[in-house]
């Protein structure tokens, strides 16, 4: 087996065309080009919207999650309803729904424009799946605890949020993250809702600027951001579990 | 009319089909310390839960100190302060450190201060002798020091009864002396208190009656000295030959 990989690598280096793959995806005159609007423009779009849409939807999710936990029958259904619809449908679709469909039957804007209709579309979405988890959190914390919390006199509701959500929201952590790091990647769908050049995010940004020069690297540059910002969420994931598994 | 602390009437309780609470009247006064005997599975701590509605009954009454708790209509957060609950399981808040352990409730339910609340930390704290573990969290306590925190945090709301349910089963047994000391103390200050436990020394010796029960019923109820030396019902003998053989 190794004898194929040696072999393999060793026609690459002969046969590739290694002057033609660093024009085109490593080129230093391209990359040089694409700062600081890489930085400044893309990245800070992409973390901006990534961060809108998590906190949108992590307050949809935390709502869904109590009604789906909810005693009330209309309560449940409407949230497995939800869940269920919104997880099954790929997310760009629910992007064009937000982004075209609703404006054009209803004859409206949406507030914030494009860039709004996006963090709004990828906010329902994001709630659809964070609110399973956050749902799995809650019920992971102890029946014991809310028992405990009932005895000494304390409302359901007051239950809830002053102990079972601060539990749960501590298991939930990783997992959440986990979450955030798949919303970074949608946030390359927004191009499909069409773009200013200051509303670009990575992946437009990148793309936009290939076909302009008609050379590839500004994608290479764009998977090198994703990776300087996901690959620390991830490394931060594992740490947290690892922690969450020593405590327990 | 002696004041009674919580009168059952009547209690049946079933689980689906399963009947495991058949027609229970009992009562305990005013200061008084029951302990509630029996094999694992004969209702006792269902109906324990029933006091406190943590287990809703299926039918029948129970008054604390006069109030029904069973009413659809009752303040039922409001009568849970009344009756101090602990568990086996010891049941701390993990997230919160001692203080706010036996703090949390004062504060929200009660809507203490937070000076008047730590006050009343420290002192129940002391009481069951682990104000030093004050500013810890329950992971770093041994389970014995985990219950008796589980103590204070219900003394800390005043109570004017203490539910135990099996305080001792889930502790190691050099631990379970200390956690029965400060339930002495307590019966020893006039404290009503139910307790369900396999402690048979523990009831013979803090108990002022002694309850009985199997397959879901009262089968015999009296002052421990009774029940316990010189049982009257074969069941009860049975009970106690099989728990005092271990």
């Amino acid at each position: 087996m190794y004898a194929l990989a040696v072999v393999v690598v060793a026609l690459a280096i002969l046969l590739g065309d290694w002057e033609r793959i660093r024009f085109n995806f490593f080129n230093v005159e391209v990359m040089a080009d694409m700062f600081p609007g890489v930085l400044t423009v893309a990245a800070r779009n992409t973390i901006l919207y990534t961060l809108m849409s998590f906190a949108i939807g992590l307050v949809g999710a935390l709502a869904l999650a109590l009604m789906k936990l909810s005693t009330i029958g209309p309560y449940r259904a409407f949230a497995i309803g939800y869940i269920e619809l919104f997880r099954g449908l790929p997310a760009l679709i629910t992007l064009i729904l937000i982004g075209f469909g609703i404006p054009i039957a209803f004859d409206l804007r949406m507030p914030g424009g494009r860039v709004g209709a996006g963090v709004l579309g990828l906010s329902i979405v994001a709630a659809a799946y964070m609110a399973e988890t956050i749902r799995a959190g809650i019920e992971a914390v102890p029946w014991g605890q809310s028992e405990a919390a009932r005895s000494l006199g304390m409302s359901s509701n007051r239950t809830m949020f002053t102990i079972v959500l601060p539990q749960a929201f501590r298991i939930v952590i990783p997992p959440l993250t986990n979450e955030m790091v798949l919303l970074i990647k949608d946030t390359s769908l927004f191009f499909v809702l069409g773009t200013t050049p200051l509303t670009k995010e990575l992946t437009k940004f990148a793309r936009d600027f290939m076909v302009e020069i008609r050379n590839a690297t500004p994608l290479t540059v764009a998977a090198l951001v994703y990776l300087a910002i996901t690959l620390p969420l991830t490394w931060l994931v594992r740490r947290l579990e690892r922690r969450a598994a020593v405590s327990r | 009319m002696t004041a009674c602390a919580i009168k059952i009437s009547e209690l049946h309780k079933y689980f689906g089909k399963l009947e495991v609470l058949k027609g229970i009247d009992f009562e305990v006064a005013m200061g008084e310390v029951v302990c509630v005997v029996g094999p694992s599975g004969s209702g006792k701590s269902t109906l324990l839960r029933c006091v406190n509605r943590l287990e809703e009954p299926t039918s029948g009454t129970i008054l604390i100190e006069g109030d029904d708790i069973t009413d659809p209509d009752a303040d039922v957060d409001r009568l849970r302060t009344r009756i101090g609950m602990v568990f086996q399981q010891f049941n701390l808040f993990p997230h919160l450190t001692v203080l706010g352990n036996v703090t949390i409730a004062q504060r929200k339910v009660l809507k203490r201060s937070e000076k008047e609340s730590v006050e009343v930390a420290r002192q129940v704290l002391d009481r069951v002798g682990v104000l030093d573990k004050i500013d810890e969290y329950p992971i770093r306590l041994s389970g014995g020091q985990q219950q008796r925190v589980a103590i204070a945090r219900s003394l800390a709301m005043d109570p004017d009864m203490m539910l135990f349910d099996e305080p001792t089963s889930a502790l190691d047994p050099e631990l379970i002396g200390e956690v029965l000391d400060v339930m002495r103390k307590l019966a020893e200050d006039g404290m009503t208190m139910m307790v369900v436990t396999h402690e048979m020394s523990f009831a013979q010796e803090v108990a002022d009656r002694v309850v009985f029960m199997d397959g879901g019923v009262v089968v015999e109820e009296g002052p421990p000295a009774e029940v316990l030396s010189n049982p009257k019902a074969e069941r009860t003998r049975r009970f106690l030959r099989m728990v005092l053989e271990k």
